[in-house]
């Protein structure tokens, strides 16, 4: 089958209205507008709803209301307006509905910069709002596996009844490659599987409570209990990673996201100068692949580059937790929307082998 | 026999959650009445604020969203625009309405949602102990204008039926009290009005409902009606804004 | 095979179309490609530029500290981007709208004088098609044949407008000419 040639923001909308979504809202900021303009166009026509809120926080709370009808449903933003939905996106997981936030990562903090940069790694994994909930992040590398992973996000977020993330920069957003698409899945209304009802209206047997209020102590450390098992079922089933070139690596460039790409072509010109580098690349942020880490052989691995497209690089405290300094952990990235480029890495990399060999 | 009274089919069998002699009370009830009345208990979404509204969890027998504090007409727009087919209704207090959510008010009531706005004025922040609200009245006291309102300082009320009637797209707003029997069989007739023009796809409705906060304002249940009279009342004129046939 | 080219120039020339299409083309042809626009406000000030890689493997980085290639429709890409191509690499100008003035005596030079030709041609629109050619005539990167094939889906198929876009790719592939 030929192959389509497109343009990653409007991939991951495509992706979304074919698992099903057919609810979208958001707000415009650069660099996801063709975000929402496609779902302008694309969502009348398969019979969804495309609203632009009033701001980011509207939206995502439109999104909360349409979750909460059952429709899977969708909004994306970058930065600045991640940081107004977190109010939504706290109380989509409080009241255990599923949804998808998409964020196109600029540089920050702040207004930053509108240029791709990868600065919302830990607002991602640790803490998307108030409360201390988890929402399941996936990282794309190329406008494919935005397309795959903005699928999965769906059925993860149905699976779970909570939030899913797609994190990607700005430079996936904006940029075309070729891709297939996955088939498309009928629309399904999602039945509410959240605590409310169960309190406030036990009786009621054709009604939903739809609420990210349980009022009670107790029983709000019952849903907080149980979400904790939720993360571990997540830490044991949904953690996906790819590991390139590990085999013989005694360098691990442990990078992201477009990072990883020019982390890619860096350890392919690294190998030709007889470094043997490889790569660990998280795909899901979180769950954080934390076992992969464990596993590199202390006895060979030298070091661990962490590579970000922001400074202070903010994995490296997961990548410390998986090799328990046991293995040395350096940093190299760019920031604020200027380009890393495949050589940046190379040259860390070689800095870091001289000043070993000193 | 005929039962002379009767719990509506649409509110829970418990006792009341707010305080004694709050309005919320009668709102809830008249709402729920209204809901057994069109036959649309199965049907109908109540999409609840951060307040003393959100108490509506215990006895609205409906489905129920509850929403962050002030998005309310957001989360009732991706409600009603998700399911067209439902009675929806927003119920909010003033602190949700006037001042958090004014952004999502206004917007709401700008793109003519089809869903019916209740909008509970009682003058104070209840939920959080008694602070200023948007609506509280000149010289009136709180726990944040302790020495009443200055307006020089914090402005005047904010009338919202006056201010979204500025817009072109709603269809009905309207302002009534809950002081008295009169006025409440008042109210109910706003509201059956909005629930209907809703039903028959005509756009925006907004309900105003004069109420009061026992607790906060520190006044017995009687005392706070006869207040309301000499006061809200005055601040807050009655009457119909808009009734637009198209 | 791998090869990266910048194509800069002012807004409205088309820069944007010439990095979509030589990927189209590629991906149309089977093979990979990343187009990447820049955005952003270096935009507004009237230029554009943007990097487009071709290939027949996997493409990791989107974007290198060099380029195989510079396509420059003006003067002021050609001196912002010069200093960006690798030793050995291709510099196109379009030289209806930019001249030579030195500066890298490491680099292959090509000129294509893209407006003057879409000119004769009858339709100023064509003139990045005819930098298409010059750079496919040149690189050897893709054929007229599966240009041509990018052209008809994209733009069109209408009979005299894909008569011009084969006539604009034919002249860009005849007349650049590299300098040495
Ligand atoms: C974002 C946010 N800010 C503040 C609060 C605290 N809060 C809860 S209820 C409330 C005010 C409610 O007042 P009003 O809307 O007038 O409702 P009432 O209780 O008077 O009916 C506030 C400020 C909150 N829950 N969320
Ligand atoms: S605090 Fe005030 S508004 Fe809230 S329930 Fe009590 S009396 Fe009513
Ligand atoms: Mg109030």
């Amino acid at each position: 089958m030929e192959k389509k040639f497109l343009k990653g923001n409007e991939a991951v909308a495509e992706a979304a209205i074919l698992a099903g979504c057919r609810f979208f809202a958001g707000y415009p900021i650069t660099p996801q507008n063709e975000i929402p303009e496609y779902m302008a166009r694309r969502m009348p026509q398969v019979g969804g709803v495309f609203l632009q809120g009033e701001s980011e926080t509207a939206s995502v709370c439109m999104v909360y209301g349409a979750a909460a009808m059952g429709k899977l449903a969708m909004t994306s933003s970058s930065g600045p307006g991640i940081s107004l939905k977190a109010e939504g996106i706290s109380t989509l997981a409080g009241a255990q509905l599923p949804a998808v936030i998409v964020n196109v990562m600029r540089g920050g903090p702040g207004l930053g910069t509108i240029q791709a940069a990868q600065s919302d790694y830990l607002h991602a994994t640790k803490a998307m709002g108030h409360g201390g909930f988890r929402v399941l992040v996936l990282a794309p590398s190329t406008v494919q596996e935005a397309i795959d992973l903005t699928y999965k996000a769906f059925g993860l977020a149905v699976k779970y009844q909570n939030p899913a993330v797609v994190l990607m920069d700005g430079w996936i957003g904006s940029m075309m490659e070729p891709v297939t698409l996955p088939e498309a899945k009928e629309p399904v209304k999602n039945a509410y599987t959240g605590w409310g009802t169960r309190y406030y209206n036990p009786s009621g047997t054709d009604v939903d409570v739809v609420t990210s209020c349980l009022l009670e102590p107790d029983r709000q450390e019952l849903l907080n209990i149980h979400f904790g098992e939720m993360y571990e079922t997540w830490a044991r089933d949904e953690v996906m990673a790819e590991e390139y070139m590990l085999g013989d690596a005694e360098y691990v460039i442990v990078a992201y996201g477009t990072a990883a790409r020019a982390a890619r072509t860096a350890i392919g010109s690294l190998r030709e100068k007889g470094v043997k580098a490889g790569m660990l690349r998280p795909i899901s942020l979180y769950p954080f692949p934390y076992d992969a880490l464990k596993r590199l052989d202390k006895s060979r691995v030298r070091c661990i580059l962490d590579t970000e497209m922001t400074l202070p690089v903010q994995m490296k405290d997961d990548i410390r937790l998986g090799v328990t300094d046991a293995i040395p952990v350096h940093s190299c990235g760019r920031s604020g929307g200027v380009v890393l480029t495949n050589e940046d890495i190379e040259d860390a990399l070689l800095r870091i082998i001289e000043e070993e060999g000193k | 026999m005929d039962a002379l009274y009767e719990r509506p089919k649409s509110l829970t069998n418990r006792a009341t959650a707010y305080c004694p002699g709050c309005l919320h009370g009668v709102a809830t009830r008249l709402i729920a009445e209204l809901i057994d009345e069109l036959d649309a208990r199965a049907d109908t979404v109540a999409v609840l604020p951060v307040g003393c509204g959100t108490l509506g969890m215990f006895h609205f027998n409906t489905d129920i969203v509850v929403s962050p504090h002030g998005r309310t007409p957001a989360v009732a727009t991706g409600v009603k625009r998700s399911a067209p087919e439902k009675l929806v209704f927003s119920y909010q207090g003033d602190g949700d309405l006037a001042a958090i959510g004014l952004a999502e008010i206004m917007h709401a009531a700008n793109r003519g949602e089809n869903f019916t706005v209740i909008f509970i004025n009682n003058g104070t922040y209840g939920m959080t102990g008694g602070q200023m609200a948007p609506t509280t009245l000149v010289g009136q006291k709180s726990t944040t204008t302790p020495e009443g309102r200055n307006p020089a300082e914090t402005g005047y009320p904010m009338m919202m039926c006056e201010i979204l009637s500025q817009l072109r797209a709603p269809r009905y707003i309207a302002r009534f009290s809950l002081d008295c029997p009169a006025n409440v069989i008042q109210a109910k007739k706003g509201l059956r009005k909005s629930f209907e023009l809703q039903r028959a796809g005509k756009g925006f409705t907004f309900v105003e409902l004069l109420s009061n906060c026992p607790t906060n304002w520190g006044l017995s249940p009687l005392e706070c009606l006869e207040w309301m009279r000499e006061n809200t009342m005055k601040a807050f004129p009655l009457g119909v804004f808009r009734d637009r046939e198209d | 095979m791998e090869k990266k080219i910048t194509i800069a120039g002012f807004g409205g020339q088309g820069v944007m179309a010439i990095g979509q299409m030589l990927g189209y083309a590629s991906c149309k042809a089977g093979g990979n490609a990343l187009f990447l626009p820049k955005y952003g406000p270096e935009q507004r000030g009237g230029t554009a530029n943007c990097t487009v890689t071709l290939a027949d493997v996997e493409i990791g980085a989107p974007e290198s500290r060099y380029v195989d290639t510079l396509i420059a429709l003006n003067q002021p890409s050609l001196e912002r981007f010069l200093g960006a191509v690798r030793p050995g690499g291709l510099v196109l100008l379009n030289s209806s709208l930019c001249r030579w003035t030195g500066g890298r005596e490491d680099v292959k030079l090509a000129e294509i004088p893209a407006d003057d030709i879409a000119r004769e041609i009858g339709s100023p629109k064509v003139a990045n098609i005819v930098v298409i050619g010059a750079y496919i005539g040149l690189s050897g990167v893709l054929t007229e044949r599966q240009m041509l094939d990018a052209i008809e889906e994209k733009l069109g198929k209408r009979p005299e407008l894909l008569e011009m876009n084969r006539l604009a790719l034919k002249r860009g592939m005849e007349s650049a000419t590299p300098r040495t």
